[in-house]
Formats: structure tokens, sequence, C-alpha cells
């Protein structure tokens, strides 16, 4: 059976492919915003975490594929310390050590069984050494004078939202924030190193536009096969890092435009990613109201456009960042949009099948077994 | 006896009883609550021991004043009630 997973504004919703098609096998926690989804590829243990906005975040785990679910612990910062603020006061002021929303799960490397990670609003970075029975905030990055530098985003408080754990050692473990930058630790998360040297945002001062801890990565992925390899959707357009994110380089041929959120690499072909372009910035729908995809598959020189079987006329669909997921063998792809649409391909992104539903606004995506 | 008594929204998510406690604040008798129901905890207060942001807390139909310490007082037979801020989507 080939699963994927839909987290939405309104629950979460398990897919199945019978005969060649993709249709809704399950719901579950419908009307309960689902802000991160994550299929531990190491026992297919489905994750998700809810942010119920009024009564807090919430973990929830499956392992029946989505049929049943259980509550398990969440990711919550230690007791702060005097002088903490105890009441947000909003954009540009230190938060409170509170757990606003989980932005990113991730399970580590397949050496370290148990450990998962947790990327949070207000960019806190946590970790369960057994499975996500238990949380610990990482305290050198929470605690690390550049931290306070970050700045929110889309939300008044910045976001960890991209973790890439290093399948050739899992101690070395890439982060992405918005707007943070991206930084590295080699450690497990004792100490940390910024990783955004050639990003830029044109947006900022003149005197500041290189600054690698105010950059704006959207979203940051990782070849599994090329742990080397990274590519970035940034708020100002498309960075590739072929030195493990010692240096980045824009990418700016982007077609139909360099702005966006989502973006996936191919697992065993690090020089095929995948992107969901948008008009930019206060805009932010399909440009000419066509979804497509962009895909490169020479490391950015050059992009087809994909968009058989997608919408092309008057559609306004945005994808976030974690909107959009390939499978393990780099074959099957699926996204879905703010406005409830999901598409899947088997072919690389060359087609498109729409999922037969009207889905709640979509948050994030996943396959799994 | 104080009785706690818990938003229907809330009990959508998780059990919460209404329940009588001993306590002559809004702190020492939500304590008591949590102890008969530990998870309850996490859904009404954050980490730090606060009122969650948009959780609201009446007692004897007025709204409380201290959401971070919890100190208002509660008369013997006061009513506590846990509600959420209303808000749309």
């Amino acid at each position: 059976m080939q699963r994927a997973y839909v987290g939405t504004r309104k629950g979460v919703f398990t897919l199945e492919r019978r005969r060649k098609r993709w249709r809704v096998a399950a719901e579950a926690f419908l009307g309960d915003p689902v802000s991160a989804l994550m299929v531990d590829p190491r026992d297919g243990t489905l994750h998700a975490a809810l942010d119920l906005g009024h009564f807090g975040v919430k973990m929830r785990v499956s392992r029946d594929a989505g049929t049943t679910w259980s509550e398990e612990a969440a990711p919550a910062y230690p007791p702060a310390p005097a002088g903490a603020p105890i009441e947000d006061r909003g954009r540009g002021h230190e938060p409170p050590w509170v757990v606003q929303k989980i932005w990113a799960l991730e399970a580590g490397s397949a050496d370290r069984p148990g450990e998962l990670w947790a990327g949070t609003i207000p960019g806190g970075l946590f970790r369960s050494p057994d499975g996500g029975q238990h949380w610990e905030l990482v305290r050198p990055l929470w605690e690390m004078p550049e931290r306070k530098q970050w700045m929110g985003g889309g939300y008044d408080h910045p976001g960890l939202h991209s973790i890439c754990v290093d399948p050739r050692d899992g101690r070395r473990v890439t982060i992405a924030v918005s707007t943070g930058g991206v930084w590295r630790t080699e450690d497990a998360g004792a100490s940390w190193t910024v990783r955004s040297q050639g990003m830029f945002a044109a947006y900022l001062p003149p005197e500041r536009k290189h600054d690698p801890i105010l950059q704006d990565a959207h979203r940051v992925v990782q070849c599994v096969a090329a742990p080397d390899v990274f590519w970035c959707q940034h708020h100002n357009g498309v960075f590739h890092s072929t030195d493990g994110g010692s240096r980045w380089h824009e990418i700016a041929s982007v077609q139909p435009s360099v702005f966006g959120f989502a973006v996936a690499v191919h697992p065993a072909k690090p020089e095929t990613a995948w992107f969901v372009p948008a008009v930019k910035d206060e805009c932010r729908i399909p440009v000419g109201g066509q979804v497509v995809v962009a895909r490169t598959r020479d490391g950015g020189q050059r992009f087809d456009v994909l968009r058989e079987g997608l919408p092309q006329e008057h559609a306004y669909d945005l994808v976030y960042r974690h909107g959009l997921a390939v499978d393990s063998t780099g074959q099957r792809l699926i996204f879905g949009s703010t406005s409830g649409g999901v598409w899947l391909s088997d072919d690389e992104g060359d087609s498109w099948s729409a999922l037969p539903a009207r889905l709640p606004p979509v948050n994030c995506v996943s396959f799994g077994p | 006896m104080p009785r706690v008594e818990f938003t229907a929204n809330l009990r959508r998510l998780i059990e919460a009883p209404t329940v009588e406690v001993d306590g002559s604040t809004v702190r020492t008798a939500l304590e008591q609550a949590f102890a008969r129901s530990p998870s309850l905890r996490g859904y009404v207060l954050d980490e730090q021991g606060a009122l969650r942001k948009h959780v609201m807390i009446f007692v004897d139909g007025e709204s409380i004043g201290d959401r971070a310490g919890l100190s208002d007082p509660v008369g013997p037979s006061g009513r506590i009630f846990v509600m959420q801020a209303l808000s749309g989507g």
C-alpha cells in the first residue's frame, strides 16, 4: 500500500493509492490545525503536531498508518530564568519561553535510534532521545547571543522550519530559520555555526544585505545521497550549495518566478530539485493564475515548467513551505495548497493528477509506508 | 467548596470533568483539578505556569486579573469557569 499524509488547517488526511488512483482513506482531528507531520523512516511511526491555538501545541502519534492516534509528549521550554519575559509583547521583542507552534519534525539518522528533532516558533530546537516520549530544549542554540538577532517573518517571532540530519553522521544537523539564516551543528547541538554565507536579501538595507543572520530562508532541503548538496527557497530567490552550506550561490533562472516557499530535492540525484513558484512577496499567488512546478535536473542551469494536470485558469493556490514532498524513490511527488488542492505525480513531475477532494488549507504533506 | 468547570470546547479534546476543590486562589484550586487529571494542565497553562494566551478564567462571573500568577482569590463557594477566548477561522 502506498500512502501519503496531508496536514491541514482542519485535520490530517490519510491518502491511499489503489489501482493507480489516490483517494482519501481516513481523516483525523477534524477541525484542529496541524502544523507539522513526520513519518519516521526507521519504524513507520507517524507523528503529527497540532496547533490547538487556545489550548496550546500537542503531539499525536500513530503506529498504524493514521488509523488510530494517541497523545504523546509535546516539546516545552524548561522553566524560564528570572528576567525572561512573561507576556508576549509581539514582534521585535524577546518572546516568552513558550512553544507557540511546532513547525518542523524530523527523524534522527539510522545510527541514532529514537532520536527526533522538532523546530518551533519562537525559534527553539528540541531533541527527543526516545521517539517523542520526552523532549528537551537544545539550549546552546537558544542561548546563543546571535539568536536574539533572529526576527519574525510571517509570524511575530522567528520560526525554525527546516531540520536536515546528515545521513552520514546524525550528529551533524543543519537548520534554517525564518528569519535567522542557516545554522549547523557537528556535535548534536552542543555548538553552532552560521551557514548562510552567499545568500542575500535585496530588500534589506545595503550594508546588511549579505548578513548571514538576517537571511530569510523559507525552506532548506538536503540530498540524501549527496548530503553536501542543499537547496534553499529563500524570500529573495533560490540558492544552492554543493559544499555543505559553506557557500551558497544564487539560482536566478527559475521560471516563471524565483519567489516561493517550498522546495524538494531528489533523494538520489542532487541536481534535480522542484519548486512551486509564486508572484513575490505581498501578492503570493501563482504567476498568471496558473499552478506550475519548476524542476531543474542540472543543478539549476535550466528549469522545466511543469503544468500537465495542474489548473491553468484562475487558480490562486499558494503552496506553503512544508506543502511539497518527494518520496524515497524520487519518482513520486505530492503538493497541497492554501486552497485545499492536492496534486500527485508518479513521473518526477512530468504529469500530475488532482486528488478528488477539496481539503482545508494545506500546511504540510508527507509520504509514508 | 469551590467548583472548577471547563468549557465544552476543551472537553472535546480531553477529559475535563467539573470538580470540587479546596483552595483560596485560582492557582491552588486549579492545582487540585490538575492533580486529578494531570494531562489537563498543558491545555490550560503554558509551560511557564501562566494561563494560555487565549484561555480565560472567570471567578463568580468576573474575569481574573493575574493571568501569570493566578493569585485571584476564590471564596469558599466560588465558581471557577475555564473557557477559551473566541477567535475565528
